[in-house]
């Protein structure tokens, strides 16, 4: 691949507790370039660790190494704070699970647009508010003056996650790391706004994670996928190949799902072998 | 005992599956223990309790005098010496002697308070939140009056109605105490109330009454020990308080308020007499309110274990 | 077969906000009936006004050819029993497996508990192992396990299940739906299921409705629906949207 964005060697999340150290993250590689890479797992299995330690979010008390974790050459386990911060937001974004939660629910949502955008480069007023009701619109927001002034409690679920969206993107960010972005979506919006999703990643030329418990959702979006279990990567394959996937417990997670026209009573449940976590 | 036998009896509390009912409480309450003692302060707070109790029990014993009748003709207001470890009052009456006995006094107003005070609270506050409409705002308003007033004013006002003595203080105190108590069950309810174990509770079919008491008080429970707690300090000082005005206890009743009261004439001159019981509701009310810390911890559900 | 559950004509307004419109519908006894819709479609205010735990405007509800009024007796419970959505909201945090179960059965006044409790275990595969555990202290299977026990206790005909898998991992819910499935067979029990998942409720039900702001939009036979046998659009999209993502 030619434009390497991010490289990840042997990225590792513990947390200490009181009863001992937990392996959140185990040693985890891969590499993003231009493009869509989903990481898949169950609740547990380090997907949403690992978005964060590239994010640079992981609570203060825990220990984050790697053999190398790099983000377009730049070393970001060795970059001072300050640098790590204007990274965020600037060049690398993160959209998570529920927009609520997410957006700041005293503001409105045009002026956090406008805030996020004049954070990271030097813009008039004026312009920052045409280019914040373009991304708008560019989320496929009918009324973009009109959400521009609705405070987040104000908007759907869907239309928050648009917002959410038009928020990471507005400074152009290179890469985007989205965890669980629909999951709190109904089925119908969650197209939509995967649709959205899609469009930008591909136009604009930016590296996608995509973080999902739903494998069949993310071969259908991505072009790479990365199986999690028990903090350890335990498959890597093409999304086109996934019906050929080697590992048990992939074929396992695949085949557990009910299908429309796909009749199985009872469902084939996943045998977990300790040797997979091993 | 042996370090593997302490071992076993750690995994036998902590077990992730108690084989009996006692053992899954008594491994609740060792987390609860563990997570209590972890914090050092609360472990002072609880040793200064376990002190009181301890001398209210033994207060026959300890003390080297009698506190109710003193040596008029040759021990009047003696500086704290080897004889009289803090001094004697103006009647002649070890000090030392009378606030053993007085720690029995507020034991006596902090146990009877707590006792009545909280299960007012309780059941007001989780009756209110519960039932919601009418007799949530019949019951808030009666709360919101007595709340309306100050603390001491009010209890001042009951005791010049019932009459002065110890008895009506502490009826007095505990009829003033029980509104932040029904606030604090009522708040709790509220957030339980809609929560989908006690609709199952309901799809069981069980009377209201019954989900108040089982299910919904036991969770309010914790937050009101702790408040209780925290408040102990506060009732010592109310009752010392009534006891200063002449209101609560009455001579010679060794009790610490109405102490500092007598002593307050020569406080300039004589400060012992004043000073001693001002610093034992002093060290109490710290030993409450570092247990009442500690607690907070080792109980909030809101915390650690859920 | 006569209808376990009749509806007709059920309306729920909360604060003027009418979040049922007058929906009926008729499932048999021993049948598993699915309602299927997005959020706000309420799919599960219907359950809830079943359950007498939503305030129901008008209509009637019958259980068993039995109307509902508006207080439900003892009798009911024992008839009709729910599993909610959330299993890390519906099981009290400070009681153990073991009280949990417990309260059915002392609120009935049944006397063989003992023997109820081992069974209603062993029924959701959990054993006494965790017959003393705080919710606390089990995993999202475990605790919708449980869950269903106490649902079961009470040995009900008829089962409400309010999107009981969808809190749950994937592989957690493929052994959840064949408990439910084994279950529902053994007991000859009525199932009453509401889910987002068009997979789901084809996988577990026979006959299913689509609903949509409080309406029924169809009913529908599950052959029907994997032959794409639908009449309406809004269906159509549902369909649809289950098939995952599609580039455009």
């Amino acid at each position: 691949m030619s434009g390497t964005l991010l490289e990840v060697d042997d990225l590792r999340v513990n947390f200490p507790t009181r009863t001992g150290l937990v392996q959140a993250v185990r040693g985890v590689s891969f590499s993003l370039g231009r493009e869509r890479l989903g990481i898949v797992g169950e609740s547990g299995s380090g997907k949403s660790q690992t978005g964060r330690a590239i994010m640079g979010l992981t609570p203060p008390q825990a220990e984050v190494t790697a053999k190398k974790l790099a983000f377009d050459g730049i070393d970001l386990l060795a970059a001072p704070a300050r640098q790590r911060r204007a990274l965020r937001g600037k060049r690398i974004a993160m959209i998570l699970q529920d927009p609520k939660y997410s957006l700041d629910p005293v503001m409105s949502i045009g002026r956090q647009i406008v805030e996020t955008l004049r954070t990271h480069e030097k813009v008039g007023k004026a312009e920052a508010r045409d280019r914040a009701l373009a991304m708008l619109e560019a989320v496929q927001i009918r009324d973009p003056a009109r959400v521009f002034d609705l405070h987040p409690h104000e908007v759907s679920g869907g239309m928050g996650q648009r917002a959410m969206i038009a928020m990471m993107l507005i400074a152009g960010p290179e890469m985007m790391i989205a965890d669980e972005p629909t999951s709190a979506l109904d089925v119908t919006v969650q197209l939509d706004v995967l649709g959205i999703l899609d469009k930008l990643v591909s136009e604009r030329g930016m590296g996608l994670i995509f973080i999902s418990h739903d494998l069949r959702l993310v071969s259908s979006f991505c072009d790479r996928v990365i199986v999690m279990y028990a903090g350890k990567v335990v498959e890597q394959l093409k999304a086109s190949e996934l019906r050929d996937a080697q590992h048990p417990y992939t074929r396992g997670l695949l085949n557990c799902m009910p299908r429309i026209g796909f009749e199985r009573h009872p469902l084939p449940v996943l045998d977990r072998k300790p040797e997979w976590a091993a | 005992m042996s370090a593997e036998t302490i071992q076993t009896r750690r995994d036998w509390l902590l077990s992730d599956r108690p084989a009996s009912r006692m053992q899954a409480r008594l491994g609740r309450a060792y987390v609860a223990w563990r997570r209590f003692s972890a914090n050092r302060l609360a472990f002072v707070g609880l040793l200064i309790i376990i002190g009181l109790l301890v001398v209210a029990a033994f207060a026959d014993v300890l003390a080297p005098y009698s506190p109710t009748i003193g040596d008029l003709k040759g021990s009047r207001l003696l500086a704290p010496s080897a004889a009289h470890w803090f001094g004697t009052d103006d009647l002649g009456r070890d000090i030392y002697s009378r606030i053993i006995y007085g720690s029995r006094w507020t034991l006596y107003v902090v146990i009877l308070v707590a006792v009545i005070a909280a299960p007012i609270g309780l059941l007001v506050g989780t009756v209110a939140g519960y039932a919601g409409g009418w007799t949530d705002a019949i019951l808030m308003r009666i709360t919101d009056i007595f709340l309306a007033f100050p603390k001491l004013i009010l209890a001042l006002a009951f005791v010049a109605a019932l009459g002065p003595g110890i008895e009506n203080a502490v009826l007095a105190i505990a009829i003033t105490s029980w509104p932040p108590y029904a606030r604090i069950a009522r708040a709790e309810t509220l957030t339980v109330r809609n929560s989908d174990y006690i609709k199952a509770v309901q799809l069981m079919g069980a009377s209201p009454f019954r989900i108040v008491l089982r299910h919904i008080m036991p969770l309010c429970i914790s937050s009101l020990i702790i408040r209780v707690t925290l408040d102990m300090a506060g009732i010592i000082l109310t009752a010392a308080g009534l006891g200063f005005l002449g209101l609560g206890a009455q001579p010679p009743l060794p009790e610490w308020g109405a102490m500092i009261a007598s002593g307050r004439r020569f406080v300039l001159d004589q400060w012992w007499v004043a000073g001693a019981p001002g610093f034992a509701i002093l060290i109490v009310s710290l030993g409450f309110n570092l247990l009442g810390d500690g607690l907070r911890d080792a109980l909030d559900p809101r915390s650690g274990d859920q | 077969m006569n209808a376990a559950l009749s509806i007709d004509g059920l309306e729920v307004v909360f604060d003027r906000f009418r979040a049922l419109k007058g929906v009926s519908l008729e499932v048999k006894s021993g049948d598993s009936y699915g309602l299927v819709g997005e959020s706000g479609s309420g799919k599960s205010t219907l359950l809830k006004a079943i359950a007498g735990l939503a305030p129901a405007a008008s209509g009637t509800i019958a259980v068993n050819g039995k109307t509902l009024g508006t207080r439900r007796d003892k009798a009911f419970y024992r008839e009709v029993q729910m599993v909610f959505q959330d299993p890390y909201g519906s099981l009290h945090p400070r009681q153990t497996v073991d009280r949990l179960l417990q309260e059915p059965l002392a609120i009935h006044g049944f006397a063989d508990g003992e023997k109820r409790i081992q069974r209603a275990l062993d029924e959701v595969g959990l054993g006494t192992g965790f017959r003393f555990r705080y919710a606390h202290q089990l995993s999202g299977g475990q605790r919708q396990r449980v869950a269903i026990a106490r649902a079961l206790i009470l040995e009900p005909s008829i089962l409400l299940l309010d999107e009981p898998t969808s809190a749950l991992d994937a592989s957690v819910q493929a052994e959840v739906l064949n408990l439910l499935e084994e279950i529902r067979r053994r007991r000859k029990l009525t199932f009453l299921m509401v889910s987002h998942d068009l997979a789901i409720v084809t996988h577990m039900c026979e006959r299913l409705m689509v609903m949509q702001n409080g309406e029924a939009v169809e009913n529908l036979t599950a052959s029907q629906l994997i032959g794409h046998r639908v009449t309406k659009d809004y269906t159509r999209n549902l369909l649809r949207a289950s098939e995952g993502f599609v580039r455009g």
